[in-house]
């Protein structure tokens, strides 16, 4: 008899797949969020594979916050180009020009202004229906809880408490007008996962996940490395270079670099399973308050 | 440069045994499972264990935990709340108690997992339908000190309404009866005369505590009267491959896939069965025949392919399929039509309201549809039949439906693929209920008048305008509003 089997991963390609050509078939106006990080260029590779070998019918878009490291948005624009993807890039300049980041303004305002209501902003201008994310269940409680296809009001809050039933394959995309659905197809992947299809699709992620000497300043308890000239001044002095990577990437002064000496996707994931902390402790925006990460779901925010 | 950066440089062993470490890993299978128990069964307190023990929990995840505990901790001094660990959402933390379905994810060095842990609240049985509804096995957890209770009655109910083929009864809290091989007896076999009854064939009964590990991960020394794996164990090694259909090839259209003018494929995920390039098919409903030219990915062409497999297939004919329809094998085919028989399950806090059209969305295919009869509610206590009525939230019972678009499905107990569907409120949006396919229904079409029919050469409308009516036509389809067009006068 013939086994007809599927590992893990394969299962979980096909169903993330299969999420995909969903939201293109039964949305008028879908957009899949990238963010440039590991779980977005996943998210970016299904869907190629989903419309291969034609193109994927939906644009993506990257909410710039301004503050992001500079290797991403190098990243970002070299494979935008070679792979021809449709990207949209939004930012909320009107608080770019007030000045508005993170050192004069607090992780707070900053996030509130830069990322949330750039999104939200962004999201309206377009009138997408449908945004896609690369958010996974096993990275955060509340997320742990949340559809694939989640609803959002047309103020794109998320509602714990009245989340559709979502049963089988059958994902259920009626929206009324200004109302949308956030998709995760990641849902069901693991961090190990990710990391295990980027080794074996060879999948291209931004260099500031492997470790490298880089120029670091300390923070809080946080190692924040000093990515461009808007450091305070105060702090310059204290720049040391490190042997640091990065678990996850967003706005530079945000995200805390981790000491390490992995230079190879093998070693990134011995490092992980040997690790001490989970991957989201490096990102000081979770600390704002108890159940931030709810809060600012709540609020329309991945 | 900094000193300690040689120490800690990784050995060509080390990085050696990483490899092989991930090249295990990338074979390994996936099992979903479903817990059900009542509130103090301890659920929760299972699961943690099943995380923690299996080295899957981070070290700063349970900092926070010890911190949590204590707090609000239920368990004893110096013990870790397992629990705190699941319970996610602010509103359930000051509730106590797990409100939605939560998924958990972890791996050994046989398997990797998918826990959906529901609660076992009576207002929940809508959240152990969605829960449990890609489950390959479900773990009910029995109080040793109770024994089967209502509650068990019901969670097995439904796991038996879902299809879910393998059922762990964890008889937990065994330390409370000082691991009484008697008490475990006695529960044994109350539960296995109620499986039986349900026609779940695959039951296994092992006695454990959660809270002091044993028979968990580890057979207990506790329990030298049973003779059975630990629960870890038992998950690790139930073979689930054969759950699938395998047998019945159903390809539902999800996309229809044209980058340019040489390539018309139609994208879909395989329901169920196997498809081989150069396999004669007929796609539904237009009932017109091909082979199967390729089977396309983005890694190349394929042999074969099956269930669940997301492919692309092109024919060796131009055939006209759209979203919605399906590919399937001359000599196989599923039931055509319009009426069936089904269970259905109220999941809306909304009554169910038979003057309403709902859409009901089957595979990929959304229409609109009504519910034309009820013929009986389920006591899911006592599974006795009820007498019809309207039902409401977490009432489950049989029903009569009637669709406007023609589906293409199976009984729910041989395709569960096939099978399903889900029923949406046209007002809210809301999915209202949902439902496992019993058997089709001869039925005189009486509601295909309901079907408004556009008889384009009695209207006078010259064939150059068929394609941009097909396409007007085909939205609306999407939309749930069937349209029959008609192209050549003589057929009737």
């Amino acid at each position: 008899m013939n086994n007809y089997h599927l590992s893990h991963l394969q299962e979980l390609e096909a169903e993330s797949i299969h999420i995909i050509r969903e939201v293109a078939a039964e949305f008028e106006n879908p957009v899949m969020l990238y963010s440039i990080g590991k779980d977005s260029s996943v998210m970016v590779r299904l869907a190629e594979k989903a419309f291969a070998p034609g193109r994927v019918p939906f644009p993506l878009m990257h909410i710039d916050s301004k503050w992001k490291f500079r290797e991403m948005i190098e990243f970002r624009d070299a494979y935008a180009k070679k792979y021809g993807w449709n990207l949209i890039v939004e930012s909320n300049m009107e608080a770019f020009n007030a000045g508005v980041g993170p050192f004069t303004h607090g992780s707070k305002v900053h996030t509130d202004l830069m990322k949330t209501k750039a999104l939200l902003d962004a999201l309206n201008k377009y009138k997408f229906d449908a945004a896609f994310g690369g958010a996974r269940r096993d990275e955060e409680k509340s997320r742990a809880k949340e559809r694939i296809f989640s609803f959002r009001d047309q103020f794109n809050q998320w509602d714990p408490k009245n989340q559709r039933p979502e049963l089988w394959d059958i994902y259920n995309s009626r929206v009324h007008k200004g109302e949308s659905i956030r998709v995760f197809p990641l849902s069901n992947w693991t961090e190990l996962d990710v990391w295990q299809y980027i080794r074996l699709e060879n999948i291209p992620i931004v260099p500031l996940y492997f470790a490298k000497e880089r120029p670091c300043v300390e923070i809080d308890g946080n190692i924040i490395m000093a990515d461009d000239d808007r450091l305070p001044k105060e702090l310059v002095p204290k720049i040391h270079p490190r042997m640091v990577r990065f678990r996850t990437l967003g706005c530079w002064p945000l995200t805390g670099a981790v000491e390490s000496t992995a230079t190879t996707i093998e070693e990134i994931v011995e490092e992980m399973m040997t690790t001490t902390k989970s991957e989201r402790t490096t990102r000081v925006i979770d600390f704002d308050q108890e159940a931030s990460m709810e809060q600012k779901k709540r609020e329309g925010y991945f | 440069m900094n000193k300690t950066s040689q120490e800690s440089q990784p050995s060509a062993q080390k990085v050696l045994d990483i490899k092989a470490y991930l090249d295990a890993d990338e074979k390994k299978s996936l099992l979903r499972l479903l817990t059900a128990g009542s509130v103090d069964d301890g659920k929760s307190t299972l699961i943690g264990r099943l995380l923690f023990d299996s080295k899957k929990l981070y070290e700063d995840q349970l900092s926070a935990l010890e911190r949590d505990s204590k707090r609000q901790g239920n368990a004893g001094a110096g013990q870790i709340d397992y629990a705190l660990l699941l319970d996610g959402l602010k509103a359930e933390r000051e509730e106590g108690i797990t409100i939605d379905v939560a998924y958990r994810y972890f791996s050994t060095n046989q398997r990797k997992f998918i826990i959906a842990d529901t609660p076992g609240h009576e207002q929940y049985t809508r959240n152990m339908i969605t829960g449990g509804s890609t489950a390959n096995l479900a773990i009910i957890l029995v109080d040793a000190r109770t024994g089967v209770i209502t509650q068990t009655r019901r969670h097995s109910f439904l796991v038996s309404l879902l299809g879910i083929k393998h059922i762990v009864l964890a008889v937990n809290k065994m330390d409370l009866v000082d691991f009484s091989e008697d008490v475990f007896s006695r529960i044994k076999d109350e539960y296995i005369a109620l499986t039986d009854r349900l026609g779940i064939e695959d039951v296994t009964c092992i006695p454990l505590s959660a809270l002091q590990g044993d028979n968990v991960v580890e057979r207990s020394e506790r329990t030298p009267w049973y003779g059975g794996q630990s629960l870890l164990e038992f998950l690790e090694t139930v073979p689930i491959h054969r759950d699938r259909n395998m047998d019945d090839f159903r390809y539902p259209v999800q996309y229809v896939l044209r980058p340019n003018l040489d390539f018309r494929g139609f994208s879909g995920k395989i329901a169920s069965g196997v498809v081989r390039r150069g396999d004669e098919v007929v796609a539904l409903p237009s009932m017109k025949r091909s082979r199967i030219k390729s089977i396309v990915t983005y890694e190349g062409e394929l042999e074969e392919a099956f269930c669940p497999q997301c492919v692309t297939l092109t024919l060796e004919d131009e055939i006209d399929i759209s979203r919605g329809e399906m590919i399937v094998r001359p000599d196989n085919l599923p039931n055509i039509g319009r009426h069936f028989e089904t269970m259905l399950v109220w999941m809306d806090e909304e009554p169910m309201d038979r003057g309403k059209q709902f859409f009901l969305k089957h595979n990929t295919n959304t229409t609109r549809a009504t519910i034309d009869a009820i013929q009986y509610r389920v006591d899911v206590n006592t599974m006795e039949h009820l007498e019809g009525a309207d039902f409401r939230l977490n009432e489950i019972g049989c029903v009569r439906i009637t669709t406007a678009k023609t589906l293409f499905f199976d009984a729910y107990a041989k395709n569960k693929a096939t099978g399903a569907f889900i029923l949406i409120d046209p007002i809210t949006n809301n999915t209202s209920a949902v439902g496992m396919i019993m058997r089709p229904l001869e039925m005189e079409d009486i509601n295909q008048a309901d079907v408004p029919t556009l008889d384009l050469p009695r209207l006078g409308i010259a064939p150059d305008h068929y394609g941009a009516i097909d396409t007007a036509v085909r939205e609306l389809a999407r939309q749930g509003l069937e349209i029959k067009v008609v192209k050549d006068s003589k057929w009737d």
